[in-house]
């Protein structure tokens, strides 16, 4: 009746933490960079973020990000950091689908793969 | 700089630099208190933007559900490796999360910035309420919901006296929450953790300690459901989350450092006056259309 504590699981959740502190980290590192990169070129611009005007539409879908990114500029890259934080739990979700099939924990599989799909819709069907 | 007293924005001068600055220094301030207390910071990244900073709270929104993204799967680390948290009460819940992220991240488009300052103070006080509460852990006698067996998620937590068995109570309506809980979050850019505990412990009957952990697990997908939405949106700006993400999760990681060797008690008591007072300012600025 009990789900046993086993090996398992346990071994599941050692490789998400790891999954996850890479996620952050990455996305911290590129956002730094970008930052740097940012501030040296409009550092001395004066800031103004009482009006909403909305992004650009280059920063507002993956595609777009990249393009911006690979032309080095500081806001493409703070972005890109920012998609790769945003896509850490997305991945999480993703591991945790095959490895309840590695369990095999069809239910579970349903149950993560349902979660991947909301996801995947908010992220990229929009 | 009169006109503008106590509050900082761009028509007090600012440049990008000095901007950045001071917006990581206060993100950094949420992030450690956030830690130490339990509490989160993300509650009190959007009045700290929107109120000293006078950024549009569309912006601040979207910052702060950034910076909760990166705080969770930081925090979740730790967590994960002490054995409370349940990866399947957490999957099957993040189910109604993430479909009342989307939800709430819809909402945001079609309600005023007026309505969305309202709401968040209105959870900015139960925040704080929640907070001064000390936490007690009810044993229910209920039979455990049928459901939860068949779903797998009754579980088993280390305690002092040994690993504990735990029965879930519930389901439909902790379920139900959850969607309230993720829908907040799309809607607010705040993790909502106060909402998904009370789901967990109040009405599901999770042992507390699972509870929190399950919860800070499950903030993370959560978020992540709606910044899509607020990405194709335009409302994640570079140039100001760049500040934030990174002060509150310095913030955050210095404080889960410092808490083994502090008390908390009376800091929870102060951040929570903090949390209250920064409701009450977004209440009067909401009807008193300064939002």
């Amino acid at each position: 009746m009990f789900r046993k504590s086993d090996w398992t699981d346990q071994k599941i959740e050692v490789v998400i933490a790891n999954l996850l502190r890479a996620g952050v980290t990455l996305a911290a590192g590129v956002v730094l960079a970008g930052g740097v990169v940012f501030l040296v070129r409009h550092g001395f611009a004066p800031t103004n973020y009482r009006a909403f005007a909305g992004e650009p539409s280059d920063l507002r879908e993956w595609k777009g990000v990249v393009r911006s990114a690979l032309n080095l500029r500081g806001r493409g890259i703070i972005q890109l950091g920012i998609l790769c934080l945003i896509a850490t739990p997305v991945a999480r979700v993703a591991f945790s689908s095959l490895a309840f099939a590695l369990e095999r924990d069809w239910l579970y599989v349903g149950v993560a793969s349902a979660v991947l799909v909301v996801l995947m819709y908010s992220l990229v069907g929009i | 700089m009169d006109a503008n007293y106590g509050t900082l924005d761009s028509e007090a001068g600012l440049n990008n630099l000095e901007f950045t600055i001071l917006v990581g220094l206060g993100s950094f301030m949420a992030g450690f208190l956030g830690a130490l207390t339990g509490l989160g910071g993300g509650v009190v990244l959007v009045p700290l933007l929107a109120l000293v900073f006078q950024v549009d709270i569309r912006y601040a929104v979207g910052a702060s559900l950034v910076s909760v993204i990166a705080t969770s799967s930081g925090a979740a680390v730790a967590y994960l490796k002490d054995g409370f948290s349940n990866i399947r009460i957490g999957m099957f819940l993040e189910v109604a999360t993430t479909l009342g992220a989307l939800f709430g991240a819809f909402l945001a488009a079609r309600v005023s910035t007026a309505a969305i300052g309202a709401v968040f103070g209105l959870v900015l006080l139960y925040s704080g309420y929640t907070a001064s509460r000390t936490q007690v852990e009810v044993p229910t006698s209920e039979p455990p919901d049928p459901l939860a067996t068949r779903l797998g998620m009754n579980g088993v937590y280390p305690s002092l006296t040994g690993p504990k068995a735990y029965y879930v109570h519930r389901v439909p309506a902790g379920f139900g929450l959850m969607f309230g809980a993720g829908a907040l979050s799309g809607l607010l850019g705040i993790g909502s953790g106060a909402v998904k505990v009370l789901a967990m412990d109040r009405v599901m009957g999770i042992p507390f300690k699972v509870s929190t952990t399950t919860s800070n697990f499950m903030i993370g997908v959560t978020a992540a459901a709606s910044a899509g939405v607020y990405l194709s949106r335009g409302y994640i700006d570079p140039g100001l989350t760049m500040p934030v993400v990174l002060g509150v999760l310095a913030g955050s990681l210095a404080g889960a450092r410092m808490l083994a060797r502090t008390k908390t008690q009376q800091l929870r008591w102060v951040f929570a006056a903090v949390i209250v007072a920064l409701g009450g300012e977004m209440l009067y600025g909401a009807f008193a259309g300064k939002i």
